[in-house]
């Protein structure tokens, strides 16, 4: 019989992580990954529980799960899990978390957190991919933050500059996203925003609620981009934790991206306020190098060929590098066709230097890349510098210019 | 030398622990004292009980049956300060008694201490591995931490929950070889070993009952590793087949007696499909579940008995007893099969004798 009851968790153990390893899109990639994890994240632990569990070591998963809580005594899911191996011992159980009358919910909640923790350690991305999203970074952000809701992970990248600027994968991190997932449109739809921002501001525990827990960093939702396509809202932050809890459930925030504080105070050793890149994808496109290398070049080239035309004082040739959909502040595509023909016309000769350039692709269907760079303009009768952002669509297989500002 | 005895059932309430407590011992001259204070403290006589065996151990400090007993009395009369204070000399003195482990366990529990209850159960089983009731008692503990464990899980707050813990005190000092001469303690693991073999061979009612008639207890197979479920062994749990073996009747209980009967012709009726039998087994007053009329029940329990089709197996485990007059209940763990079920629970069945038979009044699964 004890055998028998044993068994009855093996089931669980391999339902959980079954799912885990369902749909490995890199898992295969997993064991060239060199350990990148800090000690302390119990994303490792929480793998050899589950180790312990399938091959049917219930005492030494107790042990484990009895030194991760140690660790973290405010850690839900270890509890849960202690409570599964100690009701083991009592009698046969049925399912995780075999508590009785346990609110289905927060059940839910922390089943859904063991997926997505294994499920992050077993599956590390590959070194020699990187996401699509990097394209280029400016040469004084040091590092960048890419953010898989479904996943619930956030990857930290350091801007390699000794490598050509590659992004290098440095740790990822288990987070929490919006009760109703990612794609937020409107204020109060309790949902995380996708697309490309950066950190705006620090602020310290001292100025926030045990809430937001270590610290918090706002980021700049709505964007240019979000503003323009008429999504609301804001007050989107990257925060801590509250310090009855370790964790949070994967979905959980009011559409704040949430890491663990021991977490968050690592993420931030490496944020810069007004240039750390937070770019935030429902699900993480990777890119090998030599992918990665193509669509690098083939912006840099586009964007180049942008500024060498306008310098060229083809009005035309330069204006086709805009879209017809294309807006700035109020002005259309004909407006703006015009005053850049009249001002034109009135140039001698123009010099543009474009410099500290980052490229990002905006995640999503739509083909969207970010283009923000320092605008050095001089021609013979003016002279303007200016930090200019620009919105580049994909249309009928060429970049075009949708939306341009300044940044 | 050793004492026969018997695993005293698990009762629900320790205040109910009413039923007689049998310490056959046999040594002459100063023996004969102890059994004199069973009797104070079967009488609740708390007070005397105290001060003869404070006289008894006088002479003989040491003496682990003496000790044992002051502790129950401490436990009994409320002072758990007291009698953890002398569970756990004994546990000290004697590390090789699983007793005082146990029952130290018992009042850890009562105190919410279910670390320290789970700690010294596990000492008890690790001292000896087969002990049934330490082994209950740990899985009761293992469920209490682990409801402990979900409630900081899932942030409930159960503090108030009325779960009183349910723990088996020992009554008897079973394991030691003597009565406590001071000069020999149980101390020596052969010696020791040996009065716990003594044990087992000197229930033989229980014990044939238990491997014979019907696959009531699991042995203790699984004994090696500390963290193997409860494993029961229940010394109670006879089945109605079984009539009392003639060397297990000055141990048994009548009364304890008539309910196994009356709860293994219940389970025997129920896996027979006997429905006539089955449904007789209720008082005209059972508590219906959820308040449904007795018709709606019983139409309900025909459609899940009779109606089923192929065999429904119902089997009972370490059952506890505890009678209070006209009133019983008893707990076990069921093991239902049937076609594509199979499920272990605890059960509860409360009783009242009713005309001289026992009938179920309240069948509380959990």
């Amino acid at each position: 019989m004890a055998a028998a009851r044993r068994l009855l968790l093996r089931p669980l153990a391999a339902c959980l992580l079954a799912v885990g390893l369902a749909g490995g899109a890199f898992a295969q990639n997993a064991a060239r990954q060199p350990a990148t994890l800090s000690d302390s994240a119990p994303e490792a632990q929480l793998n050899r529980i589950f180790e312990e569990i399938e091959a049917n070591r219930l005492g030494e998963a107790l042990q484990l799960t009895e030194g991760l809580l140690r660790q973290h005594p405010n850690y839900r899911l270890a509890h849960l899990i202690k409570g599964d191996l100690l009701l083991a011992r009592a009698r046969p159980i049925q399912s995780f978390g075999a508590v009785n009358g346990a609110p289905a919910d927060k059940i839910a909640d922390l089943r859904a957190e063991a997926f997505v923790r294994l499920k992050g350690y077993r599956e590390k991305p590959p070194t020699d991919y990187v996401p699509r999203y990097l394209l280029q970074m400016q040469p004084d952000q040091k590092h960048a933050i890419v953010v898989d809701t479904q996943r619930s992970r956030l990857y930290l990248y350091e801007n390699d500059v000794a490598n050509g600027g590659r992004p290098r994968f440095v740790a990822d991190y288990y987070i929490t996203q919006g009760k109703l997932g990612a794609e937020k449109l409107a204020e109060g739809d309790k949902k995380t925003p996708v697309g490309v921002y950066h950190v705006t501001a620090n602020l310290p525990r001292q100025k926030l609620t045990d809430l937001y827990g270590n610290g918090a960093f706002p980021i700049n939702y709505p964007n240019e981009w979000d503003r323009r396509q008429g999504r609301g809202g804001s007050g989107i932050w990257l925060h801590g934790t509250p310090s009855d809890t370790f964790a949070r459930p994967p979905r959980a925030s009011d559409g704040c991206v949430v890491l663990t504080n021991q977490d968050l105070d690592a993420v931030a050793k490496n944020l810069q306020v007004g240039l750390t890149p937070v770019i935030i994808s429902n699900s993480v496109e990777w890119l090998s190098l030599d992918d990665w290398h193509k669509e690098r070049d083939e912006l840099n080239q586009t964007i180049e060929a942008w500024r060498s035309d306008w310098e060229s004082l083809d009005t035309e040739r330069y204006l086709k590098h805009y879209s017809r959909r294309f807006k700035t502040g109020n002005a259309g595509f004909e407006q703006f066709a015009a005053q850049k023909r009249q001002v034109n016309a009135g140039k001698e000769w123009v010099k543009v230097r474009v410099d500290n350039l980052s490229v990002f692709r905006n995640p999503g269907n739509e083909e969207v890349v970010v283009v923000t760079f320092e605008q050095d303009y001089r021609s013979n009768n003016l002279n303007n510098q200016m930090k200019k952002r620009q919105y580049w669509l994909r249309e009928d297989g060429k970049w075009k210019i949708i939306y341009e500002g300044s940044a | 030398m050793s004492a026969p005895s018997l695993l005293r059932p698990r009762i629900n309430q320790l205040r109910a622990l009413a039923i007689g407590v049998v310490l056959g011992l046999s040594l002459p001259a100063y023996a004969a004292d102890l059994p004199e204070v069973q009797r104070l403290v079967k009488q609740g006589k708390h007070q005397q009980a105290l001060e003869a065996v404070d006289a008894y151990l006088s002479s003989r400090p040491k003496d682990a049956q003496g000790r044992f007993l002051k502790g129950l009395i401490y436990t009994e009369m409320n002072k758990p300060a007291e009698a953890i204070g002398v569970f756990t000399k004994l546990t000290q003195d004697y590390p090789e008694l699983p007793e005082p482990y146990n029952n130290l366990a018992v009042l850890y529990a009562q105190q919410k201490q279910y670390d320290k209850a789970r700690t010294a159960l596990e000492m008890a089983i690790r001292t000896h591995p087969s002990y049934a009731i330490a082994y209950e008692n740990l899985g009761d503990v293992y469920a209490k931490l682990a409801s402990q464990a979900y409630d900081k899980a899932l942030q409930l707050d159960n503090s108030n929950a009325a779960t009183q813990n349910k723990l088996a005190l020992i009554r008897d000092l079973i394991t030691t070889g003597s009565t406590g001469s001071p000069a020999k303690p149980a101390g020596k693991a052969g010696g020791k070993q040996q009065a716990s073999a003594a044990v087992v061979s000197a229930t033989p009612g229980a014990a044939a009952r238990n491997v014979e008639s019907k696959p009531v207890a699991t042995p203790p197979a699984a004994i090696a590793a500390p963290a193997a479920p409860a494993v029961a062994a229940a010394a109670v749990a006879a089945p109605a087949s079984a009539a009392p073996a003639p060397a297990a009747s000055a141990f048994s209980d009548p009364v304890a007696d008539e309910l196994s009967a009356t709860v293994a012709a219940w389970a025997d009726a129920w896996s027979r499909k006997d429905m006539a039998a089955y449904l007789g087994a209720y008082a005209p007053d059972f508590q219906t579940p959820k308040g449904i009329s007795r018709e709606e029940w019983q139409q309900e329990r025909e459609q899940r008995i009779a109606g089923r089709a192929g065999a429904i197996s119902v089997r009972i485990e370490a059952a506890q007893i505890a009678v209070n007059g006209d009133e019983a209940t008893v707990r076990f763990r069921q093991h239902y099969k049937a076609p594509g079920l199979t499920n272990t629970a605890s059960k509860t069945l409360v009783f009242a004798r009713v005309g001289g038979k026992w009938l179920i009044r309240e069948e509380i699964s959990r």
